[in-house]
């Protein structure tokens, strides 16, 4: 059933958070230190444990690939939500600083991926697309 | 006739997710028409469709003065759920779904080396610039080189080493900069620094943090690359956090003097 696969989704976004949290505790920062990537690392071992034990049926599948699905347009939205106003009206020092930060870390880029380059990391190919990708 | 627009708004805001999904649906359909049939293929319709929300936020801000965009419109509070954390986290963590972990495993020294690179720049960068618009200040120098972190990171900062609230203000506002910048710049820029495999999209959600920013600019580049950047990203605001209000305070005030 899908609800078995949104609930695997969101049972590793729980204890991802909850792990972010408590890190972010024992370190002093009032925030989720790196919560989500933990819910990703989780939701990649179980799904792959759980496809290799043969218990993931194509439905269960889809609730998870549903909201993969859907994230494009989520993002949408959150970018209908943000607070540009603000950012285009704060002054010169913050887009002086916001934009130079955006125009140094794009142009780092290509130096840091020049460490330790490997050869399996070819660009890709305009491949086929993911599930549900609306191309 | 007067009667009817508050009857229709009354249903809109009731079913607030709901009207976020129709509208928000007939937004991304018409961005892919433009991109199909007049952008000729160089711009991608999520692209277009993220530039598109970012032009209404904007439309509502300047309408509003509040600081959720459209969310501040009574019948478009749905958008602000729709777009809102609890639901962005469960998709970002869907696009996982698939991924090899031998990927994420195999690039982590990169991962690493651009969230360190990435957080100590900004904050280097950030404070030189409000060096040079005439802060002598070493916390409010920190707190605007935390803005040009994350809209977080700058906040957190600027309160642990209290800050006043323009200067946070200020700190917000270039977060909020940067982030919408990472959105519309980075499918831009992509093709030119090599944005185009995992390994890359690690290094780049590392260099540049802010994972609104990064969920939008990746989305509008490539799908595939989500999961890897949205990877990283997500350690860097609480890295900054960490490292702000501490190793950069001292740093700063020992350049600059207190």
């Amino acid at each position: 059933m899908a609800i078995y696969g949104t609930a695997l989704l969101s049972f590793c976004l729980i204890c991802g958070l909850v792990v972010g949290k408590l890190i972010g505790l024992a370190i002093g920062v009032d925030a989720n230190v790196g919560g989500v990537g933990f819910a990703m690392l989780l939701l990649i071992v179980l799904s792959d444990r759980l496809r290799a034990a043969g218990v993931l049926a194509e439905p269960t599948q889809r609730g998870v690939l549903y909201w993969s699905a859907i994230y494009i347009p989520i993002v949408v939205a959150m970018a209908a939500t943000q607070n540009v106003y603000a950012a285009i009206s704060s002054g010169a020092v913050a887009i002086v600083a916001g934009a130079g930060a955006v125009v140094i870390g794009l142009a780092m880029l290509p130096l840091v991926a020049l460490l330790g380059r490997s050869d399996s990391d070819e660009s890709w190919p305009a491949g086929p697309t993911p599930p549900g990708d609306p191309r | 006739m007067n009667a009817i627009w508050p009857s229709i708004e009354a249903v809109l805001t009731k079913y607030s997710l709901v009207t976020a999904f129709t509208l928000v649906g007939a937004v991304v359909w018409v961005a892919y028409a433009i991109a199909g049939r007049l952008a000729g293929g160089r711009l991608h319709g999520s692209a277009i469709a993220i530039l598109m929300g970012l032009a209404a936020a904007y439309v509502a801000g300047s309408f509003t003065g509040g600081a959720k965009g459209v969310a501040d419109i009574g019948w478009l509070a749905g958008v602000g759920l729709m777009g809102g954390a609890m639901l962005r986290d469960l998709a970002i963590v869907a696009t996982a779904y698939g991924v090899r972990l031998e990927e994420f495993i195999k690039t982590g020294l990169s991962g690493v080396v651009s969230l360190l690179l990435g957080v100590f720049s900004a904050f280097l960068f950030g404070a030189t610039v409000a060096y040079a618009f005439g802060f002598r200040d070493p916390v409010a120098l920190v707190t605007i080189g935390g803005g040009a972190a994350t809209y977080i990171v700058g906040p957190v900062t600027g309160t642990a080493l209290g800050a006043s609230s323009d200067i946070i203000a200020l700190s917000v506002g270039a977060g909020l900069v940067k982030s919408v910048l990472v959105m519309t710049l980075t499918p831009l820029a992509a093709r030119w620094i090599g944005l185009d495999n995992p390994r890359a999209a690690m290094i780049y959600g590392g260099l540049l943090g802010t994972t609104s920013g990064v969920a939008g600019g990746l989305a509008a580049t490539d799908e595939r690359l989500v999961p890897y950047g949205a990877m990283t990203a997500t350690f860097y605001t609480g890295l900054g956090c960490l490292l702000g209000p501490s190793v950069a305070y001292i740093a700063v005030r020992a350049v600059v003097g207190s």
